[in-house]
């Protein structure tokens, strides 16, 4: 996943300091180096990360920083906000017109992700907003663009407006217009052809395109592993079409990402989606707040929550998280709770959602097949009543008859034993952390 | 005699058109970054900290690695101190020496396509989503057919909406014969009906087109390693070239990318598009000395003859022939 290898380095670095007890200004120096390179080599853009090096560093140099008790974590906290405060706050909804259709322009690079971005939207505001979104192929240049765009829309079942290649993008959109009013649909999203933002022709037609359909939003796509030209790329289309939204996409690449930091600031517009893989409903909106805490090492819990919510047992999960606060998870749970959580996708991208799950060993390479769990249950219930409440009680002889009972080894059970262990702790630290939250957020780490 | 001068004449060898086409295409590129350089040493009349710390800034803005630039700087730190430079004037060619030396540290590697005399070569296009592998193949294809060549292509992408039917665009606009089978149907199937229909032509070059892939995706790595194999299977030592094609405006990842295609399909070289924007595609001189990888070509362009074999020379001539124009006078 992306920013990981960011996240990974500046943690390190903040680690490093952690320990100490008193810090001067040649540490404070000394950090500031070593973020500044953790962004460099994240892409972030130099002069990004100039202004935030500054930043900061006036901030921790402060007094009340170096002579508090803990000036390291105080720096630590500073970081943190001004990361927040770089990756923008909350995350920003798309605006609707008030007479429909709203009109999205999707706008970049060739090569940046518009036309299959163009259909992961309609197909996501099909979903949360109940929308019949109509898809313009305006995109007349690159060979099978409309081709794309159309296979795209049977997939979907989603209608595609197009006019071939012999008609120019202006006159397609302002047919598509009067199409989207007549059949009362209400998001025209339009994809238009990758340019280069230093093609003054093709950069005139965009503004055409946008002083006719007088769009809602104009979103610039952007590739994340974009390296230092993001900047120049992102200021041009501001600069001429006024943008109000970027999607950054291939985030499911293991790309640092720090394009996305450098065109937040350079425009002040906000990321409202991020692209997560290369199927249609791989899209998902923005929340820049818990991504810099994910950056950060605090895990992103709230997504995680909310995933959990959308597809666990409502009672069940009420009933497990009064267990794990009570600590009376017992085996039994953990044979329903695997279950549950094979029900939120592949467990190795939730353990990574999970705040500090990176730095227990072993958790990474847990991975969890149907047969295992038929392994796991057989094994749970040739236990009987007391041993599935504490483990604890199993001795040599206890496994050996659970072994006969299951047709497992004994190696078998004590894998599972650990992996039990192992989850209480992570759930632990779930839960620890939703009630930091309340005296304000502690990092994992310190 | 001087490295400048040494440049200039292996640069006056070569066609004046192909050196025109190059800088022009260039052109951006060069302005910004020679023009920040002349800067540079404009308001730097002597080397200090800082003169140093904004040459790091225009190194790193220009994508090259942030390793290399920081080792490049170190170097030039080391040469400076050496050889007792003072005024930065006199840094300025020792810089670019440097660049053209750790972009040919990698040793003598062949720029050269290679091509099989006498019976079909085959080249395998690889890279990440949306990179212009489509594209260059359109464009390679026109290049050997203006040389006389019988060219096939392979429609290999059989997972993104539309890329069977881009190809065939390409294919029809040069000329070249396109093998296709269904969307989603089997690549490495697709790829083996090629290299059969090829033979069965007496084609000279069949140049294979596969789907963009994240290099972080495990499956999709090795359904290239398969394809690879079908590939050796059927003609031993082909493919003759894997071409890695990466985009200039990729940062840091770009050396991962290399890094793991090369490790999956045996990467022979690398192919450097969109350089006719604003980004200068400095990721290649890290994975050059990184991972020694050569470049052999670049993208300039989305028309059909835009695109051009690669020379070292010519890319820092172009990068600092306005500097290096100063320095003669
Ligand atoms: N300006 C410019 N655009 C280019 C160049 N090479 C390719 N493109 C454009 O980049 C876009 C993507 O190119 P494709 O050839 O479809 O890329 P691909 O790697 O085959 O993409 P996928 O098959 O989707 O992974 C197209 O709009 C091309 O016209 C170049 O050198 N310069
Ligand atoms: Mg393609």
């Amino acid at each position: 996943m992306a920013f990981e290898g960011l996240a990974d380095r500046l943690q390190q670095t903040l680690q490093k300091f952690k320990g100490k007890g008193k810090i001067s200004e040649t540490d404070v120096k000394e950090m500031m180096r070593e973020v500044r390179l953790a962004l460099l080599e994240a892409d972030v853009n130099f002069k990004v990360v100039k202004e935030f090096v500054a930043k900061v560093s006036e901030r921790a140099v402060g007094q009340e920083v170096l002579k508090s008790l803990t000036p390291a974590q105080q720096v630590i906290k500073i970081v943190k906000e001004e990361l927040t405060d770089l990756m923008g706050g909350e995350q920003s909804k798309i605006s609707i017109a008030k007479k429909s259709p709203t009109v999205v322009m999707m706008v970049g690079l060739q090569g940046a992700g518009k036309t299959t971005t163009t259909g992961k939207l309609a197909n996501l505001l099909r979903k949360t907003d109940n929308a019949k979104p109509l898809l313009v192929a305006a995109d007349i240049y690159r060979p099978a663009a409309i081709n794309q765009l159309e296979t795209l829309g049977k997939q979907l079942g989603i209608p595609v407006f197009s006019l071939g290649d012999k008609v120019s993008p202006v006159e397609i959109v302002e047919k598509a217009l009067v199409h989207a009013r007549e059949n009362f649909l209400d998001f025209m999203i339009v994809d238009t052809a990758g340019r280069l933002h230093i093609d003054e022709q093709l950069m005139g037609e965009l503004k055409q395109i946008k002083d006719l359909s007088n769009p809602n939003e104009i979103l610039l796509v952007v590739d994340a592993m974009t390296g230092q030209d993001a900047v120049n790329v992102a200021k041009s289309f501001h600069d001429t079409l006024g943008l109000s939204g970027v999607v950054l996409t291939k985030l499911d690449g293991d790309t640092r990402g720090g394009a996305a930091l450098s065109i937040r600031s350079v425009t002040q517009t906000p990321i409202k989606y991020v692209g997560m893989g290369e199927k249609m409903d791989a899209l998902e909106p923005f929340h820049p707040d818990r991504m810099a805490s994910r950056i950060l090492g605090m895990g992103d819990v709230l997504s995680l929550i909310e995933k959990a919510q959308a597809s666990v047992d409502e009672d069940m999960a009420k009933d497990l998280e009064k267990k794990m606060r009570t600590n009376n998870f017992t085996l039994e749970d953990f044979l329903d709770q695997l279950a549950q959580v094979r029900k939120l996708g592949p467990l190795e991208d939730i353990i990574k959602m999970l705040p500090g799950a990176n730095k227990i060993k072993g958790l990474n390479n847990i991975s969890i097949d149907e047969k295992q769990i038929k392994h796991i249950e057989a094994i749970i219930l040739s236990m009987t009543k007391a041993e599935k409440q504490d483990p604890n009680i199993l001795n040599a002889n206890r496994k050996k008859r659970i072994a006969r009972g299951s047709g497992r080894s004994v190696p078998e059970i004590n894998r599972l034993l650990k992996q039990f262990e192992e989850s209480k702790k992570m759930m632990k630290m779930m839960t620890g952390m939703s009630k930091g939250k309340k005296k304000g957020m502690r990092f994992p780490f310190m | 005699m001087s490295f400048f001068k040494k440049l200039k004449e292996t640069i006056s060898r070569q066609t004046e058109q192909v050196t025109n086409k190059f800088k022009e295409g260039l052109s951006k590129t060069r302005n910004s970054f020679s023009s920040k350089l002349n800067d540079l040493f404009a308001r730097y009349r002597t080397v200090d900290e800082d003169f140093f710390e904004e040459l790091e800034e225009i190194l790193i803005s220009a994508d090259v690695g942030v390793n290399t630039v920081l080792e490049l700087i170190d170097e030039l730190k080391f040469e400076a101190k050496r050889k007792n430079i003072q005024e930065s004037s006199e840094l300025r060619e020792v810089i670019t020496e440097k660049l053209v030396e750790i972009y040919d540290r990698g040793g003598t590697l062949s720029q050269d396509v290679n091509i099989q005399e006498n019976s079909l070569t085959v080249i395998l296009f690889v890279g990440v989503n949306g990179v212009g592998k489509t594209t260059t193949i359109g464009k390679m294809a026109h290049m050997y057919l203006q040389q006389g060549k019988n060219v096939v292509l392979a429609a290999g992408d059989t997972f993104r909406a539309g890329a069977i039917e881009q190809l065939e665009v390409w294919g029809s606009r040069v000329g070249a014969d396109v093998v296709r089978q269904a969307s989603g149907s089997d690549p490495a199937a697709v790829i083996y009906d090629a290299i059969k229909t090829a033979r069965e032509k007496n084609a000279d070059i069949l140049i294979c087109d596969t789907a963009g892939r994240l290099q972080n995706k495990v499956n999709l790595m090795s359904e290239l390693s398969k394809i690879k194999r079908v590939i050796d299977r059927e003609i031993p030592n082909a493919p003759h070239e894997v071409l890695l094609v990466i985009d200039a405006t990729t940062g840091q990842n770009g050396l991962t990318q290399a890094k793991v295609f090369k490790e999956c399909t045996d990467v022979t070289g690398i192919v450097l598009t969109k350089l006719d924007g604003t980004a200068k595609g400095g990721i290649v001189l890290a994975i050059r000395n990184e991972l020694q990888v050569p470049v052999k070509f670049v993208g300039l362009g989305e028309k059909m003859d835009d695109l051009q074999p690669f020379d070292a020379g010519q890319f820092v001539y172009g990068l600092f022939s306005d500097m290096w124009e100063s320095d003669r006078d």
